[in-house]
């Protein structure tokens, strides 16, 4: 994409929230959210389906007022100038919204003209985008014809055809398969590497929040759980490090022998004797488990030692695992259906 | 407002790619027209005719003579001679027979002795159609009979009688020509209805809209955008179903460049008006039952109190205040002057009024009502 010449990363290119409001009846959709988003950083909002993420973003791309609070996006108020603030973000929503019956590149040289820009100039800028997004043999095919990860790559290229200095993701790799989300990934990594742009997506996706993202809010019913990089939210919960293992047979004392160990605080039951052990220091914990099972004539069958998960951190702070808060009935967001 | 030339050039791309729903919108307008055109109107023939004679004398030749010329010219009934009352009821009642003309027992003396003899036509009125033509024959002939009985020898001295002569002022018109106008308006309506209704809803409701709002376009773009393509659409339409209606019904100087001028303008004004009515009707709505759901009854209740295919002289009170108010029904007349009567902007220069006027009202009321958010 470097090519392409962009604007020097802007003093204002950042977000502000604060207090932000939304109900739609009784229901408080966002509930109080305030925080910031520096220029040029991936900022995440990770959560379960339902948790308000995509209202806020409907919020903070002018799509929908909110009830109370204020907002700015590249400094620019999101109530009183909504149009200063459309012209500065791109903004790639949760359902595609890019036209399968268009070519790919019909529907960047008309996304381009709803910005006013000169014909020469539509076709030269959708043309290189396309090659940027890996999609320039495809310019004279159809949108349908697309795959699904392609077809969210013509939706990025859509979105920054007007050189935004902020770019707005809705769950930009919900629904495709591992390869293509890798190459999602890629993208907006690079987007921030090399363009500087300030990108904001949200996913309910542990291990793509994780990857991405500079900082990162937990939401969960409207509220901001914790905000944090997503390295330093992992240290917060305490049992940093998480040993699984599976013996034979099971011990006699069960998990709370287990909790006895030096650095334990948690163990957890996963099946026949399998567990789940949280402690500070992994390798030492494993040690003490070995230590245990000799002295007790067990033997271990599988032990594995992994750092915590944005999961444990959710679990941690909310009292339930990121997909069993998906419970909440999931609506496509205004009520209509992913088109996938 | 080059913003909006993006909305226009994603539809127009899209309406002249795929040629489905051009075609969708040429069919209905096109059936209805070879379908009704052909279903109703057609002059009532062959009507069969039971006829009992009960009287010999001579004054019912001249009767029997007068039905025989009807039978041959208008050829609104075909005389079939029963040789009594009984089996030509029988044949009435079973359907085998339109109608039985009676004629009683001392027929010609009565009617020489100016006693007025009663002839009796039974008709089967279950067909209204049927029965008025017949009806409608026969008082002819009675109305012929009853000139004041001139004695043969005085003929050549005949008074000058008044006659009522019917000038018809424009050549005999076709049904299937009077219902043109209609057809054509219909597919302005269609065109409107599907595109600016149909797919327009099943768009926002895809979530195609929200990529619109998210860009600095602003809601005058955006409502001038969807009303302009929709016009284009329609005009597009309306013009092939003119062109394609007026040649398969015969509309005599079709290509005058004159009438072609005022049919186009007449065009884009009726496009106009039915396509800001269904941007103001659905500038609220987001599920994508509802325009289908009304498109029926919409369908109905303008086509039909238009006077489309039935005069509005024909209608009941509250029928005609809902053909006045229908911006169907001055598109129609706006046609049918053009397109049966002459070539001239006087005739039409209300019907534009009105439609213009309707199109303003209504596209203020759908800018006044389209939100532009979610
Ligand atoms: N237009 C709306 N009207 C009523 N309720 C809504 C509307 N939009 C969203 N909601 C509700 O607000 C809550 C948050 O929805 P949403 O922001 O789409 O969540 P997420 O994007 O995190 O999955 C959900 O309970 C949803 O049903
Ligand atoms: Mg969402």
């Amino acid at each position: 994409m470097s090519e392409i010449s962009r604007k020097p990363p802007h003093e204002s290119a950042g977000i502000e929230v604060r207090h932000i409001c939304k109900r739609f009846g009784s229901l408080a959709a966002v509930d109080d959210i305030s925080f910031e988003v520096k220029p040029g950083e991936i900022f995440g909002l990770l959560g379960p389906n339902g948790a308000g993420k995509s209202t806020l973003i409907r919020i903070l791309t002018t799509l929908i007022d909110p009830t109370s609070g204020t907002a700015t996006v590249a400094g620019h108020d999101i109530v009183q100038a909504p149009y200063a603030v459309r012209e500065a973000i791109g903004v790639i929503p949760q359902n595609m919204t890019s036209d399968p019956d268009l070519t790919c590149e019909e529907n960047l040289t008309i996304h381009a003209r709803l910005y006013g820009m000169s014909g020469a100039r539509r076709k030269t800028l959708a043309r290189q985008l396309l090659e940027s997004v890996n999609l320039g043999k495809w310019g004279k095919a159809y949108a349908r014809t697309l795959s699904g990860g392609m077809r969210r790559r013509l939706e990025i290229a859509r979105g920054l055809i007007h050189q935004p200095r902020i770019l707005f993701l809705d769950e930009p790799t919900t629904g495709l398969d591992p390869v293509s989300r890798m190459s999602v990934w890629e993208m907006i990594s690079h987007l921030r590497d090399q363009q500087g742009l300030t990108l904001f997506l949200t996913t309910h996706y542990m291990d793509e929040a994780d990857r991405l993202c500079d900082r990162l809010a937990i939401v969960d019913r409207g509220k901001i759980v914790v905000l944090n990089s997503p390295a330093a939210l992992k240290t917060t919960v305490p049992g940093a490090s998480v040993l699984e293992t599976q013996l034979a047979p099971d011990l006699p004392g069960g998990a709370a022998e287990l909790e006895t160990l030096p650095g334990v605080h948690r163990v957890q039951k996963q099946g026949e004797a399998i567990y789940r052990i949280f402690s500070d220091h992994g390798p030492n914990a494993a040690e003490a488990l070995m230590e245990l099972a000799r002295r007790s004539g067990i033997e271990i069958k599988t032990l594995s030692i992994q750092s915590t998960t944005l999961d444990d951190v959710f679990l941690h702070f909310t009292g339930r695992g990121l997909h069993e808060a998906d419970a909440v009935p999931a609506r496509g967001g205004m009520g209509r259906t992913a088109p996938f | 407002m080059n913003r909006a030339l993006a909305i226009i050039e994603r539809d127009l791309r899209k309406f002249f790619r795929s040629p489905t729903l051009l075609i969708v919108t040429l069919v209905l307008p096109l059936v209805q027209l070879v379908v009704l055109g052909n279903a109703f109107g057609g002059n009532i023939r062959n009507v069969k005719l039971g006829v009992v004679t009960l009287d010999r004398g001579p004054e019912t030749v001249p009767l029997l003579r007068k039905l025989d010329a009807i039978a041959a010219n208008a050829r609104t009934f075909v005389p079939i001679a029963y040789s009594g009352q009984g089996r030509a009821m029988a044949a009435l009642k079973a359907g085998r027979l339109g109608a039985v003309l009676i004629i009683p027992p001392h027929y010609s003396r009565n009617l020489l002795l100016k006693l007025n003899p009663r002839v009796g036509l039974i008709v089967d009125n279950t067909d209204r159609s049927l029965s008025g033509a017949v009806e409608a024959a026969f008082n002819n002939i009675a109305q012929q009979m009853n000139q004041p009985f001139q004695p043969a020898r005085v003929a050549d001295l005949e008074p000058p009688y008044v006659r009522i002569a019917t000038v018809e002022l424009y050549p005999y018109i076709p049904y299937m020509q009077y219902l043109l106008p209609g057809s054509v308006t219909l597919a302005l309506f269609v065109t409107a209805m599907i595109g600016g209704g149909i797919v327009f809803i099943d768009d926002k409701s895809r979530g195609l809209h929200e990529g619109y709002l998210v860009t600095p376009i602003t809601k005058f773009e955006l409502v001038s955008g969807f009303v302009a393509s929709g016009v284009v659409k329609a005009i597009a339409s309306g013009l092939t179903v003119l062109i394609l209606g007026g040649i398969i019904s015969g509309i005599q100087d079709l290509f005058n460049p004159l009438r072609l001028l005022f049919l186009l303008l007449m065009t884009v004004v009726g496009a106009l008006a039915l396509i800001s009515m269904m941007f103001l009707l659905m500038a609220r709505v987001s599920d994508p039952l509802v325009p289908r759901a009304i498109f029926g009854v919409l369908n109905t209740l303008l086509f039909f109190p238009s006077g489309a295919v039935y005069p509005i002289e024909g209608f009941p009170p509250w029928m005609r205040v809902l053909a006045r108010v229908d911006p169907f029904t001055y598109a129609v007349h706006g046609y049918r002057a053009l397109l049966l009567k002459q070539v001239a902007l006087a005739p039409i220069g209300r019907d534009l009024l009105v439609l213009c006027v309707t199109t303003a009202l209504m596209l203020a009321g759908a800018s006044w009502a389209f939100k532009r958010s979610l």
